[in-house]
């Protein structure tokens, strides 16, 4: 599957604070959630962000607390993927249970700049950088995530087994 | 082959399993699933969607209130209510509200989580209950609602750091100390996707009180979970909660891990994290002249009476400096009414601090003491991210109850032995 669109490239250890803050965290809606979508970073994000735009960042994305409301409101905000160097846990699980496509290329990151065109086959494994000509390619996923991948959630995974079962 | 590690035993265990390897998947069976009124709105829409019907077991869930309440505002209010009706709609047994606590605390004091266990929260502090040595972390809240579904959860069977403090800490240094000063090592991403286990005599030195502090903040090292080996002072935690049986679990003399680190406790002093990471730590003897706003003293790292007896042993017969607003929490409604009975509470007044009920408010900067911009607070909570307690021009320094407290009475980040 192609995804792709513009960088909005940050460093690393984006935490869940700055990605959506508590003071938000008494809504679960989805367009609200957006709306602040790294507001403490980069306050310009919400306003700026377009459908399949890309975040690009550094080590430990999504590091801190449990929230989902933090892929809730990328994906809300019309983010197509995350690329990064890593992934905190929580966020990682938390992805890929909402169907947040998120990729792990170490070696990707440090040669994309902001405004940069970025797309990711999740098919072939491989990013690409339309504007500076980089390539990166990240493993496939095995085992749950791969189901839950293939399933489209984790929601709709459970329910077939619910199904399944009776 | 190579013995197990604690996890490892206790994810084979969960799973039905005779052994199982760092890397290995498994389906875990879950003793306890929980969330809080930030995390079940979300996971009681997925357990809906999901179309299940009932809980796998009403009695293995918990569901607590804690983070924005007593209620805030409509909003924390309506999602408190979609937690409480659904909570009495699936007859669950242990739900908390008003005269309760922040769960981390309440749920291991109520004996719902025992040695052996294997326990999700919606919540990333679950890591908390490796203390006891059950298998427990955090999860978001479509795992949770998956897991209220179907007992289970998958996992990846992590690899284990293991942490070794031999010797006898200085005055005034516990549990916060030695987790900061690991953080300080390893860094916010040194234990990324691994487990923790704390062994040595400086951890078997511990209380529990201190043993949850470390393990509550195994997350901050990016650690799926924390634990600290099953011993008598577990046995005497243990047993006078627990209402069922429990099984013990320790390592293998021959477990492998991923590295093993080992330190000199007896010389770390008092730690602080300065902003805006946890593992920014530093020997509060090298922080000078940082004026403090605020003193927040409680959540789920340091809320419990064995924290607010150090807090107390700082401000008996001194006062709050007149800058500083000093909030102390106590981590449940069992140590607020504990704390009062021994006087405790009566002494914060005293000293000029504002005592809370409990709730976990200013942590997250939810409410209960929020900063403005520019404001600097110290806090014996787990995170000092840029915004985590108000304003992103706010600050947020870590510490211990001794050290928050010394530094309430002081108007700036001093330790213990700075208090005249």
């Amino acid at each position: 599957m192609g995804l792709g669109g513009r960088v909005h490239k940050y460093g690393d250890h984006v935490d869940t604070d700055v990605i959506i803050p508590a003071r938000y965290l008494t809504t679960s809606d989805e367009q609200e959630l957006a709306a602040h979508c790294m507001e403490d970073l980069d306050p310009e994000f919400a306003n700026q962000v377009q459908s399949g735009d890309v975040i690009v960042a550094g080590v430990n994305f999504g590091c801190g607390s449990s929230r989902e409301h933090a892929p809730i409101a990328i994906k809300a905000s019309g983010i197509s993927c995350v690329i990064a160097k890593s992934f905190a846990r929580i966020f990682y699980r938390n992805a890929l249970n909402i169907g947040l496509p998120i990729m792990e290329c170490p070696g990707f990151v440090d040669g994309v700049e902001a405004g940069d065109e970025v797309e990711a086959d999740t098919t072939g494994g491989t990013v690409r950088n339309l504007t500076r000509d980089g390539e990166g390619t990240f493993p496939p996923l095995t085992g749950p995530a791969a189901e839950l991948v293939a399933a489209g959630g984790l929601v709709p995974l459970v329910r077939q087994r619910l199904n399944a079962e009776g | 082959m190579a013995g197990m590690t604690i996890t490892e035993k206790l994810l084979a265990r969960a799973s039905g399993r005779d052994s199982v390897r760092a890397g290995d998947f498994v389906s875990a069976k879950l003793t306890l699933v929980l969330a809080n009124d930030i995390t079940a709105p979300i996971a009681v829409r997925g357990f809906r969607k999901m179309g299940a019907g009932r809980v796998f077991d009403r009695a293995k869930i918990a569901l607590v209130a804690d983070h924005s309440t007593p209620n805030k505002d409509i909003a924390a209010a309506e999602q408190v209510k979609v937690m409480r009706e659904f909570a009495r709609d699936q007859e669950i047994v242990h739900y908390y509200e008003t005269a309760a606590g922040i769960e981390h605390i309440l749920l291991p004091d109520r004996g719902l989580v025992l040695p052996g266990d294997c326990v999700i929260g919606a919540d990333s502090h679950t890591c908390t209950y490796g203390a006891i040595t059950a298998f427990s972390t955090g999860v978001g809240s479509t795992d949770c609602a998956a897991g209220m579904a179907t007992g289970e959860c998958w996992f990846r069977v992590p690899e284990t750091l293991k942490f070794v403090f031999e010797g006898s800490p200085q005055p005034w240094v516990g549990g916060k100390d030695l987790i900061l000063y690991t953080l300080g090592q390893i860094g916010v991403d040194g234990a990324l996707y691994r487990a923790m286990e704390f062994h040595g005599s400086a951890i078997r030195s511990l209380d529990m009180a201190g043993r949850f502090t470390m393990c509550n903040m195994a997350v901050e090292a990016g650690g799926k979970n924390g634990l600290v080996p099953f011993d008598e002072v577990t046995k005497a935690y243990v047993d006078q909660r627990a209402s069922r049986e429990y099984v013990v679990l320790d390592p293998h003399a021959d477990a492998e891990y991923a590295h093993v680190y080992e330190w000199d406790a007896s010389v770390i002093e008092p730690q602080v994290a300065v902003p805006f990471l946890p593992s920014n730590a530093r020997g509060v003897s090298e922080l000078k002249d940082i004026v403090i706003d605020q003193a927040v003293i409680g959540a789920c790292t340091n809320g419990r009476i064995e924290d607010l007896r150090q807090a107390a042993a700082i401000l008996r017969g001194r006062k709050v400096a007149p800058r500083v607003r000093c909030i102390i929490i106590p981590g449940t409604h069992d140590i607020h009414l504990q704390a009062t009975q021994e006087g405790l509470v009566e002494l914060f007044l005293e000293a000029g601090a504002a005592v809370s009920t409990p709730t976990c408010g200013p942590c997250l900067g939810g409410h209960m003491g929020i900063l403005a911009s520019g404001e600097r607070a110290i806090a014996t909570t787990n995170r000092n991210f840029v915004g985590r307690m108000g304003h992103p021009k706010s600050e947020v320094y870590l510490a211990s109850p001794a050290v928050a407290a010394a530094s309430a009475v002081c108007g700036r980040i001093c330790g213990p032995e700075d208090v005249k």
